[in-house]
C-alpha cells in the first residue's frame, strides 16, 4: 500500500517494533499500573510547595498587597512577571497542537497532548496573578462586562487590561475544549482496556461514550483541523495582546511597536523549552522513549532555535533603539548600556547570558540531540524567560522619569512564596495528569505507524514501497495477504451449515474423549462452585465462536489456558481441527497469564 | 422489526478498507463502522456524505463577531460613553480600532464553543452517555464492520466477509426496531 509511503530520509517517529495494540498498552500502561516511589517523591515535594504557595496568597489576601516587596515606583514585580512567564509558557502547547496540525507535521502526535496539558496548567497558574493582584479577589467577577449595581458602569474596553481578561479565558476555555475532544478516543480505551469497575466508570464518564464511530472520526478530525484554525489565531493574539498591557503605555521600554511579535516569539520559546523541560523526565518515567525520541527532542530544539533567534534579533533591535533615539530615559531601559552596567546589571547579563547566548549550543547536532544537555539548556530557558520579564518590568520602572523616586525591588517571603508556590500547583496538576491521563494521543499515534513507525520503514526498505502493510492476520487464508482471500476458494465457513446454530458446531465428544480428558489433565479442570469463569475473548485470537468451542471442552478459566504448552497446543488442533497452529502462534498461554495477573 | 446484523472484526486498517470496498461493490449495505483510530479515506470509502461541521463554525463566528460588536457599541458608546485616553467615543467606527481584540476573541470564542458543542450533540457524545461499540477492542487494534443481513443469506454473507478477511464473524439480532 503505497498511501503509508514516507521518504525513506525522514527517521521512524515511532521506535522498536511496535503494533497497534503495543501502543495502547504503552500509553495505558501509567494509568492502569502503579505509581512508582520517585512519583509520590516528587508529588509530596511539589504539594508542599503547594500549600506554601497557598499559604502565601491566603496571607496576602487576609492582610493585603503591601505583605509585597512593591513599593511607590515600582507597582508591579514578581506578580506580573510571573503571570506574563506562565502565560508565555503556556503558548508551546498550543503551537504544537494547532500550527504543527496545520502543517501536518507527524512529530506532534507524541507530544501534542502533554504539551496541551502544560498549556492549561500554565494558563491557571497565569490567571491566579492578576486575580490575587487585585487585592479582593472575591469582587474579580466585575472585570466582567455585567451590568451592576453602580448606575451602568461598564468595564472599560479602551483598556489593553480588559483585553487581556478575554484574550486570557478564550484561550485557556478553547484549549481545554481541543485537549478534552482530542482526549475522547484515548479515555474510550482506557475504559475499554481497565479490569477495575471504579476506572471503568470514571472512564466511561470522562470519554463522554465515545465508541469511535466512521461518521464520529470524520466529525473529530474537521473539528480538529477547524480548532487549530481557529487556535493558530487565538494563540498569536494572547500574547500580542499581554504584549499591549506595556506597549501601549508611556514608560520607557514599554512603549515598543516591536512588542508584539517579540513577546510571540519568547512565548513559544520559553514554552518549548518547558516542553522539553517535561518530557525528558516523563518519557523515562513512563517509559515512553520508543515514542518521544530523540529526534522529537531535536525538532524542538530546532524550533526553539528559531524562536530564540526571533527573540535574540528583538533585542538586538530594542537595544540600537534605545541607544539612536538620543532619549536619555531609553538609557535606563532594560535592553541598554544602563541597564548592562546600573544597579540591575545582574538581571540584565542574566538574560542576555541564559536567552542569548546558552540556546546557541543548539546550533551544534551533536549537542541538540544531546538529551541530557538538552534539558539544562530548557532549564535555562526557563530562567532566562523569567528574567526577561522581571526585566522588562522592574528594571524599566526603576529609572523612571523623575530622578528623586529611583529605586530598587526587593521581593519578600511573599513574593518567593507565591512564586514557587505556583510552580508546586503546576507540577502537582502535572504529575496528577501523567498518572491519570493517556498522556500521548494514542489514536492519532497509531495513525502514523505505518508510516513513520521503524519496523514499517524496515519493512519498506527491505521489500519496496509497494509491499502489503497489512500486520499479521489472525487467520488463514487471510494470512497469505488480503487478496489471496478472494481467489483462494477452498475455504470452509465457521457457521457450518445454518450459522446462527451454535449447536451444529460442537465438538465430537465421543471421537475425542481421550485427548480431552489429556488436555484437561494438563491443564486442570473447571470448577464452578469455586471459581468464576474469565472473559476468554479478551485473547487475541479467541473470538465467540472460539471462546463457545472452549467452553464446550471444559475450558473457561484464563488460569487454565495459562497452562498450556506445545502438547496442549497440538492437542487442540486436533480436537478442534477449524485453526491449526493458530494458539500457538498468537501466545494464548502467555496472554491469559498477563490477563490472570490483571485480575 | 427483528434486524439481523453481521459484525466482521479485521485486525488491520488496510485489510478493513479494501473489505469495505469489495462489500460495497458486492451490494452490501455497510450499517456502521467502529475503529480505534481514524483511517485516511475510510469515510469516502463506507460513503458517508463530507461533515458540514465546518460550515457551522463559520456561521457561529459570525454570531460571535455581530455580538461583539452590538456590545460594544450599546456598552462604550450609546449607554455610557466616556472619554478614555483621548479615544474617541462619538461612533462606533471611531472607537472600532480599540475594540478590534475583543471582536477577534469573540469571534473565537463561540466559533470553538458552539461547534464543538454542535459536534458533541451530533455525534452523541456527553458525560454519562453509554459507549455503543459492540466490542472492547475497537478502541484498541481491532476494527469492526456492521453488515445488515436481513435480506441476504447469512451463510454466503458469512463466507463473503471471511474472504474479505474477517478474523471472527458474529451474527447480531436485535429485537428492538430503530
Amino acid at each position: 500500500m503505497s498511501s503509508h509511503y514516507e521518504a525513506p530520509i525522514r527517521e521512524p517517529l515511532v521506535l522498536g517494533d511496535k503494533s497497534y495494540h503495543d501502543i495502547s498498552v504503552d500509553v495505558g500502561a501509567p494509568v492502569l499500573g502503579k505509581a512508582n516511589k520517585s512519583w509520590w517523591i516528587v508529588f509530596t515535594i511539589s504539594l508542599i510547595a503547594f500549600l506554601w504557595g497557598l499559604g502565601c496568597i491566603i496571607y496576602t489576601v487576609s492582610t493585603g498587597i503591601g505583605v509585597w516587596g512593591l513599593n511607590k515606583t515600582i507597582g508591579w514585580a514578581w506578580d506580573i512577571t510571573n503571570f506574563v512567564w506562565w502565560v508565555g509558557i503556556g503558548h508551546a502547547g498550543t503551537l504544537i497542537s494547532a500550527v504543527l496540525l496545520l502543517f501536518r507535521q507527524k512529530w506532534r502526535m507524541a507530544v501534542n497532548r502533554s504539551a496541551e496539558a502544560m498549556t492549561i496548567f500554565a494558563v491557571v497558574q497565569a490567571g491566579l496573578f492578576p486575580i490575587i493582584h487585585m487585592g479582593r479577589p472575591w469582587l474579580a467577577y466585575w472585570v466582567l462586562p455585567i451590568p451592576n449595581q453602580f448606575g451602568s458602569l461598564w468595564v472599560n474596553f479602551n483598556s489593553p487590561l480588559l483585553w487581556d481578561v478575554f484574550a486570557i479565558s478564550t484561550y485557556l476555555s478553547v484549549s481545554l475544549v481541543f485537549w478534552w475532544t482530542g482526549l475522547l478516543p484515548d479515555f474510550a480505551m482506557i475504559r475499554d482496556r481497565t479490569n477495575s469497575p471504579f476506572q471503568k466508570k470514571i472512564y466511561s464518564i470522562l470519554s463522554f461514550g465515545w465508541s469511535g464511530r466512521v461518521k464520529d472520526w470524520q466529525r473529530f478530525e474537521e473539528v480538529s483541523l477547524v480548532l487549530a484554525g481557529l487556535a493558530t489565531p487565538l494563540v498569536l493574539s494572547v500574547h500580542t495582546i499581554v504584549s499591549f498591557d506595556f506597549a501601549t503605555s508611556v514608560v520607557p521600554g514599554w512603549h515598543s511597536t516591536i512588542y508584539p511579535p517579540y513577546f510571540v516569539a519568547g512565548a513559544i520559546f520559553s514554552g518549548f523549552a518547558m516542553v522539553q523541560t517535561l518530557l525528558i523526565i516523563m518519557r523515562k518515567v513512563s517509559n515512553l522513549e520508543d515514542y518521544i525520541t530523540v529526534l522529537h527532542i531535536e525538532y524542538m530544539n530546532k524550533v526553539i532555535l528559531l524562536t530564540g533567534g526571533i527573540v535574540t534579533v528583538a533585542y538586538l533591535i530594542e537595544y540600537f533603539i534605545a541607544w539612536y533615539s538620543g532619549v536619555p530615559y531609553e538609557n535606563y531601559a532594560y535592553l541598554s548600556f544602563g541597564a548592562a552596567t546600573g544597579p540591575y546589571w545582574w538581571a540584565f547579563w542574566a538574560l542576555i547570558i541564559c536567552n542569548l547566548i546558552v540556546p546557541l549550543s543548539l546550533w551544534v547536532k551533536k549537542l541538540r540531540r544531546n538529551i541530557v544537555w538538552t534539558f539544562i539548556v530548557a532549564l535555562i530557558i526557563n530562567i532566562g524567560m523569567w528574567f526577561e520579564r522581571f526585566d522588562i518590568i522592574v528594571v524599566d520602572l526603576s529609572k523612571d522619569r523623575l530622578t528623586s523616586s529611583w529605586a530598587m525591588f526587593q521581593p519578600t517571603f511573599v513574593d518567593i512564596g507565591t512564586f514557587m508556590g505556583t510552580i508546586g500547583f503546576f507540577f502537582v496538576l502535572f504529575l496528577l495528569y501523567a498518572r491519570t491521563f493517556p498522556v500521548i494521543a494514542q489514536a492519532e499515534v497509531k495513525t502514523i505507524l505505518k508510516s513513520s513507525g521503524a519496523s514499517f520503514k524496515r519493512l519498506r526498505a527491505v521489500h519496496g514501497d509497494d509491499h502489503s502493510h497489512v500486520q499479521t492476520v489472525e487467520e488463514y487464508p487471510a494470512d497469505a495477504g488480503p487478496a489471496a482471500n478472494i481467489l483462494d476458494k477452498n475455504f470452509e465457513s465457521p457457521f457450518n451449515s445454518s450459522s446462527e446454530d451454535v449447536e451444529k458446531n460442537s465438538v465430537d465428544f465421543e471421537k475425542d474423549k481421550g485427548k480431552i480428558d489429556s488436555l484437561l489433565n494438563a491443564i486442570g479442570t473447571f470448577n464452578p462452585d469455586t471459581e468464576t469463569q474469565d472473559d476468554l475473548k479478551k485473547i487475541n485470537g479467541v473470538g465467540p465462536v472460539m471462546e463457545q468451542k472452549l467452553h464446550q471442552l471444559g475450558i473457561f478459566t484464563f488460569d487454565q489456558v495459562s497452562r498450556m504448552t506445545d502438547r496442549e497446543y497440538d492437542l487442540l488442533d486436533e480436537i478442534i481441527s477449524e485453526f491449526p497452529g493458530r494458539a500457538k502462534r498468537d501466545d494464548w498461554a502467555g496472554q491469559a497469564l498477563i490477563l490472570k495477573n490483571k485480575n | 422489526m427483528a434486524s439481523k446484523k453481521i459484525h466482521a472484526i479485521y485486525t488491520d486498517d488496510d485489510l478493513l478498507m479494501q473489505a469495505v470496498k469489495q462489500t460495497r461493490a458486492a451490494n452490501y449495505h455497510i450499517s456502521e463502522v467502529f475503529t480505534p483510530f481514524p483511517v485516511h479515506g475510510l469515510d469516502h470509502a463506507v460513503g458517508l456524505a463530507a461533515t458540514r461541521i465546518a460550515i457551522t463554525s463559520f456561521l457561529y463566528g459570525l454570531v460571535g463577531l455581530s455580538f461583539a460588536v452590538w456590545m460594544m457599541n450599546y456598552i462604550m458608546i450609546e449607554d455610557w460613553p466616556q472619554n478614555i485616553g483621548g479615544k474617541p467615543s462619538f461612533t462606533f467606527y471611531q472607537n472600532m480600532p480599540a475594540f478590534i481584540p475583543i471582536m477577534f476573541e469573540l469571534t473565537v470564542f463561540f466559533a470553538a464553543h458552539l461547534m464543538v458543542i454542535t459536534f458533541y450533540m451530533r455525534s452523541k457524545l456527553w458525560p454519562f452517555k453509554k459507549a455503543e461499540n459492540p466490542d472492547l477492542r475497537t478502541t484498541d487494534d481491532h476494527f469492526l464492520m456492521e453488515v445488515e443481513a436481513d435480506n441476504h443469506d447469512v451463510e454466503i454473507l458469512t463466507k463473503f466477509l471471511y474472504d474479505t478477511g474477517a478474523s471472527e464473524i458474529s451474527l447480531i439480532e436485535n429485537e428492538q426496531d430503530h
